[in-house]
């Protein structure tokens, strides 16, 4: 079996072949929806994972077996169900802290990476007023907050926020024309007024993979916290959270072949034990009076209500999905069909394409715009074909306005795609060019 | 979907670029899709209605909002507003028949090339941008013209 190694090898040098280190049509098989046809009949090309991904069987027989055999409310009750769902969900976070290298204590179930980065951001303004203890995450007037113009909204807008309810100031990284972070001005952006530094570990619209590390060194000796935004790279290769550098990472089930409504906020210890909760109420107490309650330590302190046991479930069984396909296989599938797809993309006259164009510290989202053609009719025309895109601004407008783009069409590649499938997108912009006489 | 005439009013869009005068400007944007328009309506009196002097816009958009901007502002200058308001209702049926309605020609004109749009949910709104930034617009000229905003204020910004 070719290893990983030898295909991202070949891949740097051109497009060695269609062959991929996953067995396609086994990964297809597990995936019921990919049956279905779509728009004329034809059968579903799907390039949108990056804004949710399909469930393998596996998946799905998780999450319904939690209901149809242990499902109780986890954390509560002394009968058998509710023994058998604690177990459930509590196994579910142990497999997923593997997943990542993490510790279980460590991993804090969310509704998704959005809900996890407002954890965060909540964590550090509740701090006003949470005691001594939380000092370390409060910000006011004269603190900084730093982003980039990378970001998804989701780990932008909760920073904006934060600094209005705090007065703290918002700064950011710029990007260069293709797509990767400015850090020329890092030496003045990242400065003792710092207090925490938001950036994505993977861009949802470029595929850049910005120097996190880096970042992250140059903000610890400044004392600023480093949250890095995993949802579209967790899901797509090998994320060790002791190499990644930050103190937080987020991420979605969804987007990783797991339940919708399950995120993870991955947090060190030392610091989710002195954070203060963002939503409170059942689940996360310990004593609670008339007065005033107390609160349990990491992780329960940020999972208040019902746990969501049976998505947890879901995304335990992704995990163990992933880990069977193996993610060194699951990264190196996915740049041989981005490498494939930039090549036969940057081939259309007429079409460019947001981002870097070789695979170097790239993953497998391509953004691009057609000449004359607005992303909305191109993705009509790919729709009509069965191609599956994104069109709009795919929650990343500052990023669009940098790169120069009113709005763009996005393919993202998982592990049921195929090169073929690539090739159906490149004939489906020239069928859209075409089409509307710009050819 | 894509009817000859949308594409032609694509291609060749009539009334296009801001104009003056105006009475009121709006920028509607439809954030799920990258659609933006920016809209100009001028109002004169004719016999006591209001007449839709002129309607001017930049649609920055995809082919069906470019498209039903353009076919908006051919069918409604000239017309009252009241006249223009039955086409928008008429227009805004069309859109939420999916497809199932028997659209009235009289009443649409080329409106009606949109008909295929309402099978469509995702592109409803491209087709319905114009129209919403024109009701907008004209609402807040309409109100402009009853309390219209005064010349001069003093310092304090009292309305003098």
């Amino acid at each position: 079996m070719t290893s990983a190694q030898e295909i991202t090898t070949a891949t740097a040098s051109g497009i060695a072949g269609r062959g991929s280190v996953l067995d396609i049509e086994a990964v297809r098989a597990d995936f019921p929806i990919l049956g279905r046809a779509v728009r004329g009949g034809n059968h579903l090309i799907y390039l949108d994972s990056g804004a949710t991904s399909h469930k393998p069987r596996q998946v799905l027989d998780a999450e319904r077996d939690f209901y149809t055999t242990h499902n109780a409310a986890a954390h509560r009750g002394a009968h058998l169900l509710g023994e058998e769902a604690t177990d459930a969900y509590e196994s579910a976070r142990a497999r997923i802290a593997s997943f990542l290298s993490a510790d279980p204590g460590e991993i804090v179930f969310t509704k998704s990476a959005t809900e996890a980065v407002n954890l965060v951001a909540y964590a550090m303004s509740n701090a006003a007023t949470a005691g001594a203890q939380a000092d370390r995450f409060a910000v006011g007037p004269g603190d900084e907050v730093l982003v980039t113009e990378a970001e998804h909204h989701a780990n932008l807008v909760p920073w904006q926020q934060l600094c209005q309810r705090t007065g703290a100031t918002l700064r950011w990284f710029g990007v260069t024309p293709d797509g990767r972070l400015d850090l020329a001005g890092m030496d003045e952006l990242i400065n003792d007024r710092t207090r925490v530094v938001a950036v994505t570990h993977q861009s949802n619209v470029t595929g850049v993979v910005p120097p996190v590390a880096q970042i992250a060194a140059a903000a610890h000796a400044h004392g600023a916290l480093v949250l890095a935004d995993g949802a579209q790279s967790v899901p797509h290769k090998p994320v060790d959270v002791t190499g990644v550098g930050a103190d937080f990472l987020v991420f979605s089930g969804h987007k990783m072949l797991g339940p919708s409504g399950i995120g993870v906020l991955w947090g060190r210890r030392e610091l989710l034990e002195s954070m203060p909760p963002f939503i409170t109420g059942g689940s996360m107490i310990e004593v609670v009076r008339m007065e005033g309650s107390t609160f349990l330590p990491p992780p329960d302190r940020f999972e208040a209500g019902v746990p969501a046991a049976a998505q947890a479930v879901g995304l335990a069984a992704a995990c163990n999905y992933l880990d069977t396909l193996g993610m060194p296989n699951v990264a190196a599938h996915e740049e041989a069909l981005t490498a494939h797809a930039l090549e036969a993309l940057s081939g259309i006259a007429g079409l460019r394409i947001l981002g870097p164009l070789d695979t170097d510290h790239r993953g497998g989202a391509v953004s691009f715009v057609v000449d004359g053609i607005h992303p909305h009719d191109v993705g009509q025309v790919l729709d009509e074909l069965g191609v599956a895109v994104r069109t709009g601004h795919h929650c990343a407008w500052p990023l669009h306005r940098a790169l120069g783009a009113q709005s763009s069409t996005r393919a993202t590649f998982y592990v049921y795609n195929t090169h073929d499938e690539v090739d159906a997108l490149a004939e489906g912009v020239r069928q859209a060019q075409k089409f509307f006489g710009t050819a | 979907m894509y009817q000859e005439i949308i594409l032609e009013h694509y291609r060749r869009p009539l009334h296009a670029g801001l104009r003056e005068p105006f009475d009121a400007q709006v920028q509607h944007i439809n954030p799920t899709c990258g659609d933006e328009v920016t809209l100009r309506v001028a109002l004169k009196d004719a016999g006591g209605e209001p007449v839709l002097a002129d309607v001017s816009y930049d649609a920055l958009g995809c082919s069906i909002s470019q498209a039903s901007a353009s076919v908006m502002a051919d069918m409604i200058i000239g017309k009252t507003v009241g006249e223009a308001m039955d086409i928008s209702e008429a227009f805004l049926k069309l859109m939420q028949s999916r497809g199932e309605a028997e659209p009235d020609e009289d009443m649409l004109g080329d409106a009606v090339a949109f008909e295929g749009v309402a099978k469509y949910p995702a592109r409803i709104k491209c087709a319905l941008l114009g129209w919403m930034a024109w009701k907008d617009a004209t609402a807040r000229a309409l109100s402009e013209r009853a309390e219209p905003e005064p010349a001069v204020q003093d310092p304090d910004g009292e309305k003098l």
